[in-house]
């Protein structure tokens, strides 16, 4: 199967053609993917070199005059390194961007911390106002990078992952899905953590929620979820552990509820190796999940072998 | 000078009201144009250089100044009062709860503001970008200018920028330094190399000569992003 990543220069070189708007903003990484595109568009598929404040900054001074910028890089250089200039020159001056990222929490392990962001969404969650889409799905990053790009002057991150679901769903930009429904608790899989999530809950008689747009998180489906599954909450993210949980605290706010944040640790591991051993490293394979799922839901799961 | 003496516009229009349009500000009569760095600068590229009018504000052809500098913004609200951007009788409320114009500028509060400013360096990757834009929409006769300070060329993020804009042959883009020897560690005629080395057209004035300043802003540089580095008094002196 191809990647999240494999569809990021394709479709937007797509939309390059459709939208006389969308200009696409580059620090070397992606490049390649964009030569015919670049070549079609030269003013508008711009490479400002290993240059990640002026790949921020570039892309506001687009968006001021009245452009839609795509800008991409790995996410420990799209959101961390130039994180002033997303809170400055995007936030305060008041323009949007569709900051597209690859490499996600542990995509590439062999090449150690360096590159590796689980704090991305932990980090965009201390600004106002920005959508964050987290695909589970080539198809499903497809249909989120068209809905980001269409979304007027909104700020929008896309996290595109190595890491996926095998099959995509009816993903709408903005929504939850409920794949499962239980009564014993409800559990939010954030994008390619779902079918780990499905394999985890087997039999455990819970709902299950996907979610491919976690901000705005979308409270009211959580909230129908817990009239008939009850106030047991378990959010299952890619990135950092208990990104969420405040958001689903909000959410819940006027009902009794408990709420376990599930997701990749803070601790270094300083291992590289496999994405699939990183994902084990956090407790995060079905096998882990199911067992911390079912020790918090204790006897309200009713647990089958 | 109290409100009652606050005047109508077209009353301050001229490079000899901007002292008293300052002092609305800083409730000091006798504020005079060597406080200011910017002063001379500003009135020279608002007055004579810059084609953009308050009328003109929202016209995607109008030039752009963007203020990177961001801190000391008095002149640069008595330009934009004295050329009609900024109501004069906002002035005297500077820095306050109600007040749009802030100790630093923000360009969704003050008419004619490109950017909001304060933390420094963000300015000329931001030109760098709307001159990119501007480009891309086949608007080719707008320029775009930036004013940074000598210290505020400590920022790495403004080297990421020149370094750009010079091999990209950005010629819309201009800098202007103001050089008041701010800079803990400086050498004598750094600035403007490092700009020539990325590959910048340059020229060191003094900031205080209207004609010189003018000469330097209007200088033909076909191919090349501009830079001109604007010398006042010393800071500290």
């Amino acid at each position: 199967m191809d990647t999240m990543r494999d569809r990021f220069a394709p479709v937007v070189s797509r939309l390059l053609e459709e939208d006389p708007r969308v200009a696409v903003v580059l620090a070397e990484i992606g490049l390649a993917g964009f030569e015919e595109a670049q070549h079609r568009h030269p003013d508008r598929v711009i490479n400002v070199g290993i240059r990640e404040q002026l790949l921020i900054g570039a892309g506001a001074g687009l968006a001021l005059t009245g452009l839609r910028p795509v800008v991409h890089t790995f996410a420990s250089f799209l959101v961390e390194r130039p994180f002033e200039q997303v809170k400055l020159d995007l936030g305060h001056q008041d323009v949007g961007a569709v900051l597209v990222s690859a490499s996600a929490s542990f995509d590439w392990p062999a090449g150690g911390y360096t590159h590796m962001a689980p704090g991305d969404v932990a980090l965009l969650d201390t600004l106002d106002g920005w959508t964050v889409h987290v695909p589970g799905h080539p198809d499903e990053a497809e249909t989120l990078l068209r809905h980001a790009v269409a979304a007027g002057d909104d700020k929008v991150y896309v996290r595109l992952s190595e890491q996926s679901n095998a099959e995509a769903l009816a993903v709408d930009g903005t929504r939850f899905l409920t794949v499962r429904e239980g009564r014993a608790g409800v559990v939010v899989a954030v994008g390619p953590m779902l079918d780990e999530v499905l394999d985890a809950t087997e039999g455990l008689g819970v709902t299950v929620l996907y979610a491919t747009t976690v901000r705005p998180f979308d409270s009211a489906a959580l909230r129908r979820a817990t009239e008939a599954a009850g106030t047991d909450v378990v959010l299952v993210e890619p990135y950092l552990a208990g990104t969420s949980t405040a958001v689903a605290n909000d959410a819940l706010a006027d009902l009794p509820h408990r709420v376990l944040g599930l997701g990749v640790g803070r601790r270094e591991l300083r291992r590289y190796g496999l994405i699939e051993e990183h994902v084990t490293a956090h407790g995060l394979d079905a096998g882990a999940l199911r067992a911390r799922i079912g020790e918090f839901l204790g006897q309200r799961a009713r647990v089958r072998v | 000078m109290t409100t009652e003496a606050v005047k109508r516009r077209n009353e301050y229009d001229g490079y000899a009201d901007l002292p008293g349009l300052m002092g609305l500000m800083s409730g000091d009569e006798k504020h005079g144009p060597a406080a200011t760095s910017t002063l001379d600068a500003l009135w020279v590229l608002y007055d004579r250089v810059l084609r953009v009018t308050p009328e003109r504000a929202d016209d995607p052809a109008r030039d752009r100044f963007l203020l990177s500098k961001g801190h000391g913004p008095m002149a640069y609200y008595a330009v934009l009062a004295a050329k009609g951007f900024v109501p004069v009788d906002w002035l005297p409320e500077f820095g306050s709860y109600d007040s749009p114009l802030g100790h630093h500028p923000d360009r969704v509060l003050v008419p004619g503001a490109e950017i909001g400013s304060g933390s420094l360096g963000h300015g000329l990757p931001i030109a760098v970008g709307t001159a990119l834009g501007l480009q891309a929409q086949g608007l080719y006769d707008p320029r775009v200018w930036v004013l940074v300070g000598d210290a505020e060329l400590d920022e790495g993020s403004n080297h990421e920028a020149i370094a750009y804009a010079g091999p990209a042959g950005l010629d819309r883009l201009h800098t202007v330094v103001i050089d008041n020897s701010s800079a803990s560690y400086a050498l004598p005629g750094g600035i403007a190399a490092r700009f020539e080395a990325a590959g910048w057209s340059a020229e060191t004035v003094d900031g205080r000569d209207h004609e010189a300043l003018y000469a330097a802003f209007t200088a033909p540089h076909p191919g090349r992003p501009r830079v001109v580095v604007a010398r006042v008094e010393p800071k500290d002196a």
